[in-house]
């Protein structure tokens, strides 16, 4: 039988960008569950990255997460800049400005250890092209809870070092090139 | 399934908070739980805590132990000048306004280690408005408190102020408001003057006194819906008609039951004006 996934986390720094839009503009108009998106973003650089991945891809609903809000099914959530993203058991979102992970605030790994906590065998986690090694312990953390894990083939990302670390720590269920990223998250859902 | 790391439950969490509460009188129940649990996880693996009853069991005994619980607990970062737009905002849209009384009181309220007590103190000295200011900063930790009195910051961190201090429309030197002594930059006797630290917990304190602004940044995201709500209500006693109230950037008057009483001046910069 089918295992129903109920949210896809995705995260991402250097190249990230693209490999989720390719991701929404293939799901688009939208998935009847939630997809969270954590990328790296410059602190104080105030972009309107949720427009741009909501216009470019044709996903509908793309926004960044607001601090309390509940999560809702085909909803994309952006990590708001400047903060840790972070999930309740009541299904909305708390934000946290509390220290740096890997540099990075949002931080990819704290999102995906706190969704996988929330979502356990049911998230679908999804790391794509990056300069550090953010996320590898969060999908190593999805993994454990029994949930699935994609990773963007290195030899084709744009900066293969966040995918390679995952790959070095945790037994992944995929290694995809990022065009294929989607067809693999609608099998699953 | 084996797991590496310390999973803490709703139980256990609520287990300790109730613990904390009984044992010391300070009521964290209505803190934003995943929160809480990452910085309890964190606790417990600086301290090798092997599991939740070892870290009950410390808490009962050891109240040094429970201080270092409560920073850690609370999260304490910041930075000068953080979210420069909103300084900006706040030197176009409010000082203007201030400028009109003859005395001028503002709370910081979670000032933590005092980098944004020190920012706008610099700023209101810009606008000519510092001698005339009374800046009240408030915390439940003790330790940046000290801290914040001390006035003395990292030096490393001095280039990205300058850079935050110039975006939020800094008219003078960044750098002649401290001296630079081995890895420190000491803040300026002159700014520490209006100021005045001290211990107070938004969660069980009163209202201490009547301001024109209160600042409260990155404090009520850590709060549940019904404290952010008390928390509010708190602030809109302690403002003066016409009082200016900050929040953070991802902070709003959502659950705030009478949030008509306040007008928005800036959404972006989450300033608004009790106005009823
Ligand atoms: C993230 S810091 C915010 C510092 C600063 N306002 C800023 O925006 O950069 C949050 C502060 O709130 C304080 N805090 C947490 N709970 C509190 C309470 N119940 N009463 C007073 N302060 C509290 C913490 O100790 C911490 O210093």
């Amino acid at each position: 039988m089918k295992k129903r996934y109920k949210a896809v986390i995705i995260g991402g720094s250097a190249g990230g960008i693209d490999g989720v839009m390719r991701i929404l503009r293939d799901l688009s108009p939208g998935i009847p569950i939630p997809i969270f998106i954590v990328l790296h973003r410059l602190k104080n650089v105030y972009s309107h990255l949720d427009q741009i991945l909501g216009d470019g891809t044709g996903y509908t609903h793309v926004k960044d997460a607001d601090e309390k809000e509940s999560i809702q099914p085909y909803y994309a959530y952006l990590a708001p800049v400047n903060y840790h993203l972070l999930f309740e058991e009541d299904h909305t979102f708390s934000l946290d400005v509390s220290e740096q992970v890997n540099y990075s605030r949002p931080s990819i790994d704290v999102s995906f250890e706190s969704a996988a906590a929330l979502y356990r065998g049911e998230l679908l986690g999804i790391l794509l092209s990056g300069a550090n090694s953010d996320g590898a312990k969060g999908m190593h953390r999805i993994r454990e809870y029994g949930g699935y894990t994609i990773v963007e083939d290195p030899a084709t990302a744009y900066a293969p070092t966040m995918p390679q670390a995952a790959l070095d720590l945790v037994e992944v269920h995929k290694v995809v090139k990022k065009e294929d990223i989607a067809f693999e998250v609608k099998r699953l859902i | 399934m084996s797991r590496e790391h310390k999973e803490i439950s709703q139980e256990d969490l609520s287990a300790v908070l109730e613990l904390v509460q009984k044992r010391y009188g300070f009521d964290f129940t209505q803190y934003a739980r995943s929160s809480m649990k990452r910085r309890m996880q964190r606790i417990m693996e600086n301290f090798g805590l092997p599991s939740v009853f070892e870290l009950k069991h410390k808490l009962l005994n050891d109240e040094l132990f429970f201080e270092v619980f409560v920073e850690e607990i609370t999260v304490n970062v910041t930075e000068m000048f953080r979210d420069p737009f909103f300084y900006k905002e706040l030197r176009e849209k409010v000082i203007p306004q201030l400028e009109s009384y003859p005395s001028v009181k503002i709370w910081h309220a979670g000032c933590s280690s005092g980098e944004e007590v020190y920012s706008l103190a610099i700023m209101l000295h810009e606008c000519g408005l510092l001698e005339r200011s009374r800046i009240y900063a408030t915390d439940i930790n003790s330790q940046v408190l000290n801290r914040a009195r001390a006035g003395i910051f990292d030096l490393r961190h001095m280039k990205d102020y300058t850079l935050n201090y110039i975006a939020a429309g800094g008219t003078g030197n960044f750098s002649d408001y401290y001296t630079a002594k081995y890895d420190q930059a000491i803040f300026k006797k002159e700014l520490k003057e209006p100021m005045i630290f001290s211990i107070h917990n938004l969660v069980a304190d009163k209202s201490f006194n009547e301001f024109n602004l209160i600042l409260c940044r990155n404090v009520l995201i850590y709060f549940n819906e019904h404290l952010q709500n008390q928390v509010i209500s708190l602030f809109s006693e302690s403002l003066c008609p016409f009082g200016y109230l900050a929040l953070g950037s991802k902070e709003s008057l959502l659950f705030y039951h009478d949030r008509d009483r306040y007008e928005t001046i800036s959404r972006m910069s989450k300033l608004f004006k009790l106005v009823r």
